[in-house]
Order: structure tokens, then sequence, then C-alpha cells
């Protein structure tokens, strides 16, 4: 999908995390920053650890962001995790603080971002890298707060109940776009391979980069702030205007 | 679960049920609490210093000067958007949970003086769903980030949360965006941001608003982490060691300020707050050197100067109130 690719290594701290692919290419002709995330296959799947992110790709993928924004390059991110690594080593490297570290930054990167979730979207881990000004998700993708084995896991105490939560979720590309969180689902149907599906997302990503990129890049940024400040906005509201009983807050409680 | 984990949840579960009977135990040590100064003022064992789970309107009304706190969107609650259901409607759940907690969900906001000096706060109370961000708890922590932006006032949040809120699905994972991007305008707007981490602070909200605090303190003991033990030893398929996940581990490894008990917070903010908020060399008049426009102009279309260079060019936009 994206031509003459150069892939960059390392977080110039202390480590380069397979789990994260990022570099410099060009889609259609035009210069792109990328950066995905890649589970591998075979026995590549267990040196890239199944695609669960450490700090030390959080941080690489930062310094790609850095040099996206310097460069004037667009910034294409590919979400693919189970969710960031939660072990140990994880955290006395400061996991949590480069996921936030990571959406603090794409919340105000100065250059558009178009994030496509690809296969499956992991939670915390994966948000990290999908703040963006468009997000795309192929049909058969899903995207979710957490995983369905531990959501059933944490509600029914069993496992094996985790299809019948799945669908409580609503992590589906389908649902996703009903909820506003994902814009364009790149469809997927039963007879393309996956060579046609890439081409069809990378059509879908050229036509919103080339919608993007006609804004001035002050009003991509507000634009995107808006967007994720917006989200859940409807649902959060006084109780009379949900037909809850109104009763005064419990604002006087505190002297 | 490791053992400093089921001492945790034994002591929300007892604390929970039971705040103020007169021969309540510490879950720690096991000496007899209930009555003594220190857990009535401080929720602390009077024997070994053990930090109790303490509410967070407590929290609140322990750390700003008294009488000055005003809250501020006290009247939102979630509209259930995914129409959620296990054993029981999550709509159910948290009706009932607003009865029983007084509460109308995780977050507390609202504008205070500590020590005379004005902020804007924010505290999660555990006993609500674990203080998890949902809808509620990131519109009402992104509007009291906006509101420390308008007022150039500095911003404390007191966190206690396993993370986002299974409930209402990806609109709470997105939160996580929606918060840590309006502290990312407080940072680029230059107001203080200091963020206090509890028992527990975990998944979602650890990895975004309250990671990002310019000071980031944790109270003794705190179990904090981005997993949790729990999922870390399931993923990892092997014990993790003892100690792991709590906050000294995490001063140790340099990803927090310190670590402050109790009794001594108020005085550590205070004093905190009094340099953050001090006068600049040469501009006597303005203790915050901060805008008044909410949104850093370098982010607003049409304009031309970057948020600094705007301020040195009109300085009689700038003002400090």
């Amino acid at each position: 999908m994206v031509e003459s690719f150069v892939e960059l290594h390392g977080d110039r701290s202390s480590g380069d995390d397979p789990a994260i692919i990022a570099g410099l290419g060009t889609l259609q002709g035009h210069p792109v920053a990328v950066i995905a995330m890649e589970r591998g296959h075979g026995e590549d799947r267990t040196r890239r650890h199944e695609g669960r992110t450490y700090p030390e790709g959080y941080r690489k993928a930062r310094r790609v962001m850095d040099l996206a924004e310097r460069l004037q390059f667009p910034l294409l991110t590919f979400i693919d995790t189970p969710g960031a690594y939660p072990g140990i080593e994880s955290e006395e490297r400061g996991l949590a603080s480069e996921i936030a570290s990571s959406l603090a930054r794409m919340s105000s990167l100065r250059t558009p971002i178009v994030s496509a979730v690809i296969g499956e979207g992991g939670s915390g881990g994966a948000l990290a890298l999908a703040v963006a000004d468009r997000v795309l998700m192929l049909e058969g993708a899903i995207y979710s707060v957490i995983a369905p084995e531990g959501a059933a896991a944490i509600l029914y105490r069993d496992v094996q109940r985790a299809p019948e939560v799945s669908s409580k979720l609503k992590l589906t590309a389908r649902e996703l776009r009903e909820l506003g969180i994902v814009d364009e689902i790149i469809p997927e149907p039963a007879t393309a391979d996956a060579e046609t599906i890439a081409s069809s997302l990378a059509a879908a990503i050229a036509d919103s980069l080339s919608r993007l990129q006609r804004k001035k890049v002050e009003r991509i940024v507000h634009n995107r702030y808006e967007r994720y400040r917006r989200v859940g906005r409807p649902y959060a509201q006084a109780p009379r205007r949900l037909g809850i009983p109104g009763r005064r807050g419990p604002d006087t409680r505190v002297s | 679960m490791s053992e400093p984990e089921a001492n945790q949840l034994a002591d929300r579960d007892v604390a929970a049920r039971e705040p103020d009977i007169p021969d309540f135990r510490c879950p720690a040590c096991g000496a007899a609490i209930g009555g003594t100064p220190e857990y009535e003022q401080f929720r602390i064992c009077s024997a070994c210093g053990h930090h109790l789970p303490e509410s967070a309107r407590a929290c609140i009304t322990r750390l700003v000067d008294s009488g000055s706190f005003k809250e501020r969107d006290s009247d939102l609650v979630s509209s259930d958007p995914l129409h959620f259901e296990d054993e029981a409607a999550y709509r159910d759940r948290l009706r009932d949970l607003r009865e029983k907690t007084g509460e109308r969900d995780a977050l507390i906001t609202g504008v205070a003086r500590i020590n005379g000096i004005e902020v804007a706060i924010a505290a999660l109370d555990f006993s609500f769903l674990g203080g998890s961000m949902g809808v509620v708890v990131g519109e009402k922590l992104a509007r009291i980030v906006e509101h420390a932006i308008d007022r150039k006032v500095p911003l404390i949040t007191v966190s206690s949360s396993g993370g986002a809120r299974m409930q209402e699905g990806m609109l709470s994972l997105l939160q996580m965006a929606k918060t840590a991007a309006a502290v990312q305008r407080l940072h680029e707007t230059g107001v203080p941001y200091i963020s206090i981490l509890r028992n527990p602070t975990t998944g979602g909200v650890f990895a975004s608003f309250a990671n990002l605090g310019d000071v980031t303190l944790a109270e003794p003991g705190a179990l904090i982490g981005f997993a949790g033990p729990r999922v870390a030893e399931q993923v990892m398929g092997a014990k993790l060691p003892p100690g792991s996940h709590t906050a000294e581990f995490l001063l140790q490894r340099g990803m927090i300020d310190a670590i402050v008990e109790r009794p001594a917070q108020r005085t550590y903010l205070a004093t905190l707050l009094s340099i953050v908020t001090a006068p600049r060399r040469g501009h006597e008049r303005r203790p915050l050197r901060i805008r008044r426009d909410a949104a850093p102009r370098a982010l607003l279309p049409g304009r031309r100067f970057s948020a600094r260079a705007r301020w040195i060019a009109s300085p009689a936009q700038t003002t400090c109130d």
C-alpha cells in the first residue's frame, strides 16, 4: 500500500519495539509518515510479542509523530493490537505515561492524521495511536474498551461467555460508526482477497488526506480537538433531560 | 491475586460498609483505630500509617480552605448510551449507586482555595463503580480543565479508579483522548497541573489525564499501574514480585515526583501552589503569566502568532485577575 517505505528503528532512549513498525514512505507518490502495529506471523509472532506494544513502541511512535510535524508529512497509523504489554517491565518503563503522552501529542499534532483499525483495536494501547482527524475501520475489525474475554471474566467470572459480552460492548465497525467514533468503513466482501482490500483502504486513506490537506493546519488541529471534546457529550446530561426524577445536587455538603 | 492487592480489596469492602464503627480495626496491622483522630480526620491508621479508602468529597474537604469549595456540573448523569445489561441493568446500577453514595457519578469537580490560592479541583470516588471513567467523568473533567484554562488557575486532580467504564464501551475509552487533549491545552496555555494518585489508580485513568500532571504525587502504599497485577499475571503467566505496582515502586523507577501522606498533603499543595503562582520577576502584577482566552491562539484559525510571540507583542491583552 505504501510505496518506497523506509523503516526507522528505536526510541532513542532504551530500545526498539518490534511490535511497532514506523517510518517514512510515499502513498500514491506523496510523502507520509507511518506508524503501524504488527503482530507478526508464525515464529515472528513471538519476536513481536503478538503486537502487544511496549513503552519503547510508543516512544518510537512519538519520535515519528514529531518528525511528521517537522517535515509537514501527514501521519498514517494502522491499529492492530490485543492491547499494550501489561507486564512489570512495561510498568517500570512508564507504559501509562507513554500512552498518556501519545494521546496528548496526537491531539495537538500540527499535521493531518488518518488512523485505520485493521484488525483488533485493543483498548488504551490501541487508542494511544488512533487519535486522528479521520478514523477508518475494516468491516470485520473490532475496537473495544476491553477484550470481550476480560469483560466476561469480570462480569460473569466466565471467559466462555465472551461472545455474549462482545455483542453488549458494541465493538463492531458498524456500531462504532453509529456512535460517531469511526468515520468510514472499508468493506471486506467475502470474495475479495487481501490485496483488493488493501487497495480500497489505500484509496480511502488517499481520499481522506486530499480532503484534509486542503485545510489550514490550525483548522485541522482545532477540529480534531472538538471531535474528541464532543465524544460522549450527548450522553452526559442533567437528569431532567433524561426523565430521571430531579433532586438537588449534593453541592451543599462540603463546606 | 497478590497479597497487597487482596488487602487493598478487603480495605475497600470493610470501609465502604462500616466507616464509623467504634471498634473498627486497621486491615493492615489489626490495631483498633475506630474513633482515633487520625482515622476520623484522614482515614489513616494511627498505629501503622496505613491509608484507608476515603471518599472524594472528604478528600476535597480536607485539602481546601474551609467553606471555599464550590461544586460545578454536579447535575450530570449518564444516559446509559449502550443500554448495557449484565446480571443487572447498568441503568439500575447507576440509580442504586446514586442513592447509596449521594453522588451522581464518580467525579466531583469544582473550584476552591488552598491557603487563599484559587484552584480548580477534581476528585474521583472509587466507591462509585470503581471510580471508572465514562461519559460523565470525561465530560466533567474536560469542563473543569477548560475552566482552569479560562480562569488561569492551577488544576488539581485526585485519582482513584479502575480505568475506563466498561458499561459505556468505546465511548468510555474515547474519554481518555478527550481528557488528554484537554490537559494538553492546559499545558500549552501554561496553567500548572498537579495530579494526586490514590489507591488504586489503574487503566485508562492512569494512562490519560492522571499521568499528565506537571507534578505527580501519590499516597503511600497505593496500587498504581496500567494493567493491575491480576491482568499482568494472567498475560505473563508468572507471579509478580511483591511490591510491584505500588507508589513506592513507581517513585523508585522515576515515574512520580513524591509520595505524600494525607496529613502532609495540604501543606505540600500550599507550598507548591505558592511557588507556581508567585509573580515572575519583572511581571509583579501578573502572578500567572497566562493568557485570557481559553484556546492557545496558535490553535485558533486565522492567527499568525504563536502564543508566546503574541504575548510579547501585546502584553495589554494578558491579565491575571
